[in-house]
């Protein structure tokens, strides 16, 4: 009975208040997170970061004088939430700009919507469709999925390595690498023997293994982001696998590290600079903005800092720039000055916009790691990429 | 196919067939107490291991594992006297409700508490890389934990239900609840050891597991939906069938990874379910009479 | 009788306009669009309450049939036939104008499936499997039946996530609007808000009164004596297997209708549709509406998904909803709508409204 009566009040005042006051002097940015949910190892961290961004900048007294006023939604990485909140954020909140979602098949649902209502959108999600085709108010801080297919794939020509077992997993970052793996294959002179792809919450992965290890692979490729690429080197390991093992960019966070303890000795991954920052040379461009991002992360939350809060890092820092460079918060103006932003030194790498380009990361902004003694190090071996930068 | 590849097959097999048994385990007990399916029962394995690795960062592994244990039985027994114990003859569709309203709670408490981070705690023995190798079949001493600790659980349940006074009450009470109440049994206090004591091996499976498995807050439901399938497979109540069933499953899945892409996975493991409950809802090894006389 | 049954249709269809035009007078029209997503997902709670509460046959596996609707439309209206003009299935098709030409956003062009074919197609395939697992799973009573809807449930899920012309993990998008009738079209477009909203709010209006009428026929006696005493209707020479699976298609069929106007609303569908939290959400929402009690799921239907939808409950979406599932069950578990409730509450809320609207 009175449940009832509490509910309807909630209800009712809930409408009224959902309208807060509009101040002229402010700028209103939405971020679509999946903060729980299957995702929530994305959305959480990117929460978290722009948290502590937002409250950042306006302790300095905001963007151009204006106070930034965040409002992150959940999604729990569903996409008819993401797009419900994404119409609410435009049409409702009339933000200037919306940061996320964190997935790519969030993104996909909202691209349309925020395409037709002009409204930016920088997501957080790699999937390469996002910005190819390119629409004019989308962008997307992270790295390109083909970048990290084609260092891996430099790399294996170093190593004199041709056959890869390929394993991912079923989520949608999954799905981005194996598919890139399996294009960008054949031109860089590697065979896919095997390529299987499992549930991402496989609790043990040695019949999967061991079929890519029959098939004949060199080297294992894995694609994913959640506790299962700890798994898959841990099970190659004990399976007497001895070739090497790559991981994807989603590797990018000690955790896992931690979690997979020995077997991870010597896994070789692509990724932003971000887990390396303090072994970065002192003049490398983006090692200040690292070191600082890393600290301040660390020293806030307790937890390492991982390459997707990075994400978050960097789309706020775009719009931060943008909205400086075009001395006002309005969608059109900041959209143009985005595509006019070169040479901007980010977590992921330097941005480099242009209309074709609503990326702006070239291969450079992957590094190739491994694992040493439980910590991350740069690969000895010198990439042949120029521009990359070079550790003995 | 080589007869190695084969044997390799058959001890991935193993391993996940062990862990779904262990889970499967959880479910049997407080069925047969309570002729309830606890759909909470993963949580239990989730918390285990979460708390488990909590500890350990301040004391050592035996001590956190049986601290760990030990924490769990008490969730177990508040769950039980706060959200089961007052209920008066709750409805079957009621009681799968509460629990799984129980097991969401619990979830994303979890998530609040420990965050989305993947923990998990040492091997017990050796190291992530250490094999045991039988020619060139290879195998984590871990599998052997966990299966050395599910042959032990099985042991001691069984040594309990036969041959101590209170296992046979419990037992008592699971045939028949009235009868047990007349001969002085307090029978809800069997339902709360009941739910203490599938809490217990829950949290000791997600401790022996999760060097394996990882333990994450949404870690249970998958397990939970595995341990079903062999609980239901091995015939609801019937324990040492759930370790049958629960290698059953696991090599047919193991297997299944040579024919199908992995990702079908799943889907092959709960058609099988769907099927045994369509032909045979007693399960492979339960007695159909047996079944018919259970309370729904 | 007639009176009475008909009101509260009656009522609902006002109640339908009055948000409207109240969105409209407030200059909130931005809230039709979680309001119109509400109504589909009110579809499948209507249904599911139907078979929960009518047929006392629980499903947790409801998502599924949503899925499997709108995965099916949403695959048929975007996979392009183009390459495959020459088959025969697909010149036949095309020459009899069930294959449209578009555009999309890109430029490009391709050739799908007519909307309306997809929307057949789909309710066809639902009912279809409905129809097979059906059988058998109503045989199965408690533990059983919950455990192999929910198996169902589950493989739904997991083949939607390993096929990848169902997008996989990322769902399909891009799907086109699904033009009914000449100048109603079901797309998320902001200009046809309005009329989206009137598309799905007359769809469970017609569906309320589908329900109702059989609620109040020979088939909703009978099931009523299912739900009571089922070997007992049985002995009185009800075929309550029939009547039990027929209910149970007709849930699946509201299911997979709301997923496929819901898909061509939202313009894609993703897994999480599919997933058994899901599915346990809409149990939870018919369990705190009263099991047996239409309007009560439907007045919790609207409320929660649309709260939810919304974002008010931030990170604890699904906490709240397991939260409510126990509380509702431990303490109310005829549910929170029952109809003395229902009385009550109207004669209280008259007076505490105003008070809420002052308070804010």
């Amino acid at each position: 009975m009175k449940a009832v009566k509490i509910l309807a009040v909630l209800l009712f005042s809930c409408l009224i208040l959902a309208a807060p006051a509009l101040a002229k002097d402010t700028i209103k940015i939405g971020a679509i997170l999946a903060v729980t949910g299957p995702a929530s190892f994305l959305g959480a961290p990117e929460a978290k970061t722009l948290e502590m961004l937002v409250e950042d900048i306006n302790k300095k007294g905001g963007i151009k004088g204006m106070k930034v006023e965040l409002i992150i939604k959940d999604s729990g990485a569903s996409p008819e939430k993401a797009l419900s909140f994404a119409k609410q954020l435009i049409e409702e909140d009339k933000v200037l700009a919306i940061i996320g979602p964190s997935t790519s098949g969030e993104t996909m649902k909202i691209k349309s919507v925020a395409e037709e209502a002009k409204a930016i959108l920088i997501s957080c999600a790699a999937a390469e469709v996002i910005v190819n085709p390119v629409a004019k108010y989308v962008f997307k801080t992270p790295q390109m999925d083909k970048h990290a297919v084609i260092r891996i794939f430099e790399q294996m020509k170093v190593m004199k390595l041709a056959k890869a077992g390929v394993l991912s997993s079923n989520t949608g970052f999954g799905k981005a690498g194996k598919e890139q793996i399996e294009k960008l294959a054949a031109e860089h002179g590697v065979q896919v023997v095997a390529s299987e792809a499992y549930d991402s919450k496989a609790t043990d992965l040695t019949a999967e293994v061991t079929k890519v290890k029959a098939a004949g692979a060199e080297a294992i490729i894995n694609w994913s982001i959640e506790p299962a690429q700890a798994i898959v080197i841990k099970n190659a390991r004990q399976l007497g696998f001895k070739g090497p093992i790559f991981q994807s960019h989603g590797f990018g966070n000690i955790k896992y590290v931690e979690a997979a303890g020995e077997a991870a000795e010597g896994v070789i991954f692509p990724a932003g600079r971000l887990l390396i920052a303090d072994v970065l040379p002192k003049n490398h461009p983006q090692k200040a903005l690292l070191t600082k991002y890393k600290k301040d992360y660390e020293s806030k939350f307790k937890e390492e800092a991982s390459t997707f809060g990075g994400h978050a890092y960097d789309a706020m820092l775009i719009l931060t720039k943008a909205i400086e460079k075009a001395g006002k918060a309005d969608k059109e103006a900041v959209r143009n000055a985005i595509e006019g932003l070169t040479g901007l030194v980010g977590t992921a790498g330097t941005f480099n916009f242009s209309a074709q380009d609503h990326n702006g990361l070239d291969i450079n902004a992957f590094e190739m790691l491994t694992v040493k003694k439980g910590k991350f190090e740069l690969l000895a071996t010198p990439a042949k990429k120029e521009g990359a930068s070079k550790k003995k | 196919m080589n007869i190695e590849l084969l044997s390799q097959y058959l001890v991935a097999g193993i391993t996940y067939g062990t862990i779904y048994a262990i889970v499967a385990i959880g479910f049997n007990i407080i069925y047969n107490a309570t002729g309830i399916i606890n759909f909470a029962q993963g949580e239990f394995v989730m918390l285990g291991g979460m708390i488990a690795v909590s500890l350990h960062t301040f004391m050592p592994l035996p001590a956190a594992i049986v601290a760990a244990v030990l924490a769990a039985m008490i969730i177990g027994a508040l769950i039980e006297i706060i959200f089961i114990r007052w209920l008066v003859s709750p409805s079957v569709l009621r009681m799968i409700i509460i629990t799984i309203g129980i097991s969401i709670f619990v979830r994303e408490a979890a998530l609040h508490v420990w965050g989305e981070a993947v923990r998990a705690l040492p091997y017990f023995t050796g190291s992530e890389v250490t094999v045991i190798s039988f020619g060139n079949v290879h195998i984590s001493p871990q599998v052997l934990w966990v299966t050395g600790i599910a042959a032990i659980i099985v042991a001691l349940l069984t040594f309990f239900f036969n041959y101590t006074l209170l296992g046979r009450q419990m037992r008592a009470c699971s045939s028949n609840r009235d009868a047990a109440r007349l001969c002085g049994i307090n029978a809800k206090n069997m339902v709360t050891l009941s739910f203490v004591l599938s809490a217990g091996i829950g949290a000791l499976a997600g401790c022996v597991v999760s060097p394996i498995t990882y333990v994450q807050y949404d870690s249970g439901t998958g397990l939970a939906i595995k341990g079903f399938t062999v609980a239901i497979l091995g015939g609801l109540g019937n324990s040492t069938a759930a370790i049958g069933a629960g290698l059953i499953l696991g090599i047919l899945e193991s297997l299944c990874v040579m024919v199908l892409p992995t990702a079908f996975k799943d889907v092959v493991s709960i058609s099988v379910l769907l099927l045994i409950l369509f032909v045979r809802p007693s399960g492979i090894f339960g007695s159909v009479e047996a079944s018919r006389l259970k309370e729904f | 009788m007639l009176r009475s049954k008909f009101l509260p249709i009656i009522i609902f269809v006002i109640a339908i306009v009055s948000v409207q035009v109240l969105t409209g007078l407030t200059d909130k029209a931005q809230y039709l669009t979680q309001l119109t997503m509400t109504g589909y997902y009110s579809l499948v709670i209507i249904g599911l309450c139907m078979l929960i509460g009518y047929a006392g046959q629980i499903s947790l596996g409801h998502a599924g049939f949503f899925a499997i609707g709108g995965y099916v439309s949403a695959f048929l209206t975007t996979y392009n036939l183009a390459p495959h003009k020459e088959k025969p299935l697909v010149s036949v098709l095309s020459k009899t104008g069930l294959l449209g030409s578009m555009q999309d956003l890109y430029g490009g062009d391709t050739m799908v499936v007519n909307p309306w074919l997809a929307c057949i197609a789909a309710v066809a395939v639902t009912v279809l499997i409905a129809y097979i697992i059906g059988g058998p799973i109503l045989k199965l009573k408690g533990h059983y039946l919950a455990m192999a809807t929910l198996g169902f449930g589950t493989i739904v899920y997991k083949v939607v996530l390993a096929t990848s012309f169902f997008g996989a993990a990322d769902g399909l998008s891009d799907i086109p609007g699904f033009k009914v009738l000449p100048g109603l079209e079901v797309s998320g477009k902001p200009g046809l808000r309005v009329q989206n909203y009137y598309i799905a709010w007359g769809l469970v209006a017609l569906g309320m009164l589908l329900l109702t009428n059989l609620i109040h026929s020979r088939v909703g006696r009978a099931l009523r004596s299912i739900h009571s005493a089922e070997d007992a209707a049985n002995a009185m020479g009800i075929n309550t297997g029939r009547y039990k699976l027929n209910i149970f298609v007709l849930s699946a069929v509201f299911a997979a209708l709301a997923g496929v106007f819901l898909t061509h609303y939202n313009g894609g569908i993703g897994p999480s549709e599919a997933s058994i939290m899901k599915s346990v959400r809409y149990v939870a929402i018919v369990a705190i509406g009263g099991m047996a009690n239409l309007w009560g799921a439907l007045a919790m239907g609207f409320v929660l998904n649309f709260l939810s939808l919304r974002g008010y409950f931030g990170s604890y979406d699904d906490a709240i909803f397991g939260v409510i599932l126990i509380l509702i069950m431990l303490f109310a578990p005829e549910g929170l709508l029952r109809r003395e409730v229902f009385q009550g509450l109207k004669k209280r809320l008259s007076g505490k409204k105003s008070a809420g609207g002052q308070q804010a």
